[in-house]
């Protein structure tokens, strides 16, 4: 099976091609040519997941060109960690494909939508099944790319349109930091396959400082990526898309890329400490950073943002501490969780057709199926025990602890606090009370919707127990190749990660439910934090005026070269052939006396020349 | 015989040509053009008869040559002439300044 996996990320191709052709044809019909694809591709990526189970890891290579005497290949591996995530993604997709027939139904372009989807998946899964890091940077761009297309699908919002552009900006910026550390890597291994790479640097055939240097490069394009700091500002903007293609991006595609990046390189950055040391601080400042932007946000979907940027953030923690599994694990019980959180959201935005959540409220009873998955979908987030969310963080928790950073692993916990407490704000604030906003006739969304939301839901609850410290750690088994990969973890770890989430959720409970605490206490109390945590720590003003201001100024600064400089030479030149042509024409005026003058002028130069050089020149 | 310098009839001929020339390019009734060409013509035959009697190699050639020129400049004017009559009939004037259509 796992030769043929190569036919995975080509039926998502095809959809995207057909409808492309034939999808104003189709209309809506073009959500089961887009479902259809990404089924196959799962059903497919089942296969591959489960022979790669009792089989070693296959690998396709072939030459694609030759420069020289360098052969560049393409091709393919089935590592267990690409296995897996083939699975994930192509899962979430063809969930968020059916779900958006729901969610989109009556928009205009419809089929393109369907098509960016297909062009989408089709990155997402290509990069995911490449085997070398040329191959990953194609596909890498190619997801931007679909990101981009997919962010400014509402183009004719102004906000769309700068949202698109600011992805596809904030991720070139971290691209060039992986397209640089690839080279580096090629230039030293003379190789871009993976395998080839991580041989030379365990044969330390790489000096340390570079293997740092090109491992933290390629974290630099991760970060961009995945939205880490002080990269992220994008993927809370991102939101201006579709809802169904926010919980596309968020949950297996785009955002997961970096993490897969980080993962699938995971050699090459344990040969360097600093490089780790840098991926975890990074990621354990995120986690931290993006949760309390989190806290004070009114914007339904700016919140799971938050949220994601956050979770991002707690799986670079994890690789960077050398939890190469809690990562893994994270990221696909996050895909999970977090795409029901999204269309769950999708689904409640849907109904009440607002974002704010100051104008929602009382939507529990209105919305008998969203609001329940919606709490199944936070629960999980917040770290409540049992569901998925539980396992991977408190997995992440023990490896940053007893990888020793007792500092980062306590930003962690509060990060978790922080988590708990803003998505239970959200679900209190969305679900619990009195309506508080003008919408009246609020129903549930149809089954279409609803279906792909119940699926994550029971994969949310069940996604955690495929590693635990209870009943194996299978996961670990698969993605590490040995049994008993889990590493013993002081109990108190557990309790602490119960602990604070349910303490985040007591808070939130007392706060917006209960409302024995009154809700504006932070914004009374310390009205700087409250307008600083508002403005997202004014990040996206500090790059305004710094970058933005830098750049305005040396562009008009090159504006005027170009016009004074450039434009006056070209001028110059110019008007120097006009002369030209004008004396000429002027001498053309069919007066044959003129040009008889004119004849014997030049007649007494060429004779003055003559007698001057004595012959010819 | 005769002690006329061979330059006495190249300082003529060259007059004649100038006079020849600065009328062919500032005249205006092409009749006197025309005429002024024939006066360029004439110091060229100048030249050539005094060439043949008194150049480095004294030949007849210079002056069959010269025969030859008249000849020539006797046809050039009877076409030229022609040229005159036909546009005359056309325009109504022989005026140089106003036979200017080669321009378009």
């Amino acid at each position: 099976m796992m030769e043929n996996a190569w036919i995975i990320p080509l039926f998502p191709l095809l959809s995207f091609l057909l409808l492309l052709v034939v999808g104003k044809r189709l209309k809506e019909a073009s959500a089961y040519v887009g479902m259809a694809a990404t089924f196959l591709s799962f059903l497919v990526a089942v296969a591959v997941l489960v022979a790669r189970f009792n089989q070693p890891t296959f690998e396709a290579t072939h030459v694609w060109f030759t420069i020289g005497k360098m052969d560049i290949t393409a091709g393919f591996a089935v590592t267990p960690l690409n296995a897996l995530m083939l699975v994930v993604v192509s899962l979430v997709s063809f969930l968020v494909h059916m779900y958006s027939k729901g969610y989109m139904h009556g928009d205009e372009r419809f089929p393109v939508f369907y098509a960016y989807l297909g062009l989408f998946t089709f990155a997402m899964l290509g990069l995911v099944l490449s085997a070398n890091l040329l191959q990953t940077y194609i596909f890498w761009e190619l997801v931007g790319l679909g990101s981009f297309l997919l962010i400014g699908f509402y183009f004719y919002k102004e906000e769309a349109k700068a949202a698109a552009k600011k992805a596809f900006i904030m991720t070139r910026i971290g691209d060039v930091g992986l397209l640089i550390g690839m080279i580096l890597l090629f230039w030293q291994t003379k190789s871009f396959q993976y395998d080839d790479i991580f041989a030379a640097v365990n044969a330390g055939k790489l000096s340390n400082t570079l293997v740092t240097l090109s491992a933290i490069l390629i974290f630099v394009g991760a970060v961009g990526k995945s939205g880490q700091f002080p990269l992220h500002t994008w993927l809370p903007d991102a939101m201006e898309g579709p809802t169904p293609v926010s919980a596309l991006i968020h949950a297996a595609t785009m955002v997961a890329a970096g993490v897969y990046l980080v993962a699938s390189l995971f050699p090459l950055y344990e040969a360097s400490e600093t490089a780790m040391l840098t991926v975890a601080v990074v990621g354990g400042f995120t986690a931290i950073f993006a949760a309390s932007i989190g806290l004070v946000q009114t914007d339904i979907k700016r919140v799971l943002a938050y949220s994601t940027v956050s979770q991002l953030g707690y799986m670079m923690l994890a690789l960077g501490a050398g939890g190469y599994v809690a990562g893994i694990f994270h990221l696909t019980t996050h895909a999970f969780f977090k795409a029901l959180l999204f269309l769950a959201a999708g689904s409640v935005i849907h109904a009440v057709h607002t974002q704010d959540i100051e104008k929602m409220g009382g939507l529990w009873r209105k919305m008998p199926l969203t609001a329940p998955l919606f709490l199944i979908g936070t629960l999980a987030i917040s770290g409540v025990p049992l569901l998925s969310g539980f396992f991977s963080k408190d997995e992440i928790l023990v490896a940053v602890w007893t990888h020793g950073h007792p500092v980062l692993f306590w930003l962690a916990v509060i990060a978790a606090f922080f988590t708990a407490f803003y998505m239970f704000r959200l679900f209190f604030l969305v679900f619990s009370g009195e309506t508080r906003g003008e919408a009246h006739d609020v129903h549930e969304s149809p089954a279409v919707m609803t279906v792909p939301m119940v699926v994550l839901g029971v994969l949310a609850v069940v996604a955690g127990y495929v590693n635990t410290p209870w009943f194996g750690t299978f996961l670990g088994d698969f993605l590490t190749g040995e049994s008993g990969a889990h590493e013993e973890a002081p109990a108190w770890i557990m309790v602490v990660a119960t602990a604070v989430s349910l303490a985040g959720i007591f808070l939130a409970w007392l706060m917006y439910s209960k409302k024995s605490l009154a809700r504006d206490w932070l914004s009374s109390r310390a009205p700087i934090t409250y307008n600083v945590l508002l403005n997202k720590y004014y990040i996206d003003e500090f790059y305004m005026i710094t970058v933005g201001y830098a750049t305005k100024v040396f562009s008009l600064f090159l504006q005027y070269v170009d016009r004074f400089i450039v434009e006056g030479l070209a001028s110059l030149i110019a008007s120097f052939t006009k002369a030209i042509g004008t004396i000429g024409s002027r001498l053309q005026n069919g007066q044959v006396q003129m040009y008889g003058a004119v004849t014997f002028i030049g007649l007494t130069i060429l004779v003055v020349i003559l007698a001057f050089t004595g012959g010819y020149l | 015989m005769s002690t006329v310098p061979l330059s006495a009839y190249l300082v003529l001929a060259l007059m004649l040509f100038c006079i020849g020339l600065y009328g062919a390019l500032t005249k205006r009734n092409t009749v006197i053009v025309l005429i002024c060409i024939e006066l360029m013509l004439n110091a060229v035959n100048i030249n050539l008869v005094a060439f043949s009697k008194y150049g480095v190699n004294p030949s007849i050639t210079g002056q069959i040559f010269s025969l030859f020129t008249i000849t020539v400049a006797a046809a050039e004017a009877a076409v030229g002439l022609a040229i005159l009559m036909a546009f005359y009939r056309n325009r109504k004037t022989v005026n140089i300044d106003e036979i200017d259509s080669m321009k378009h």
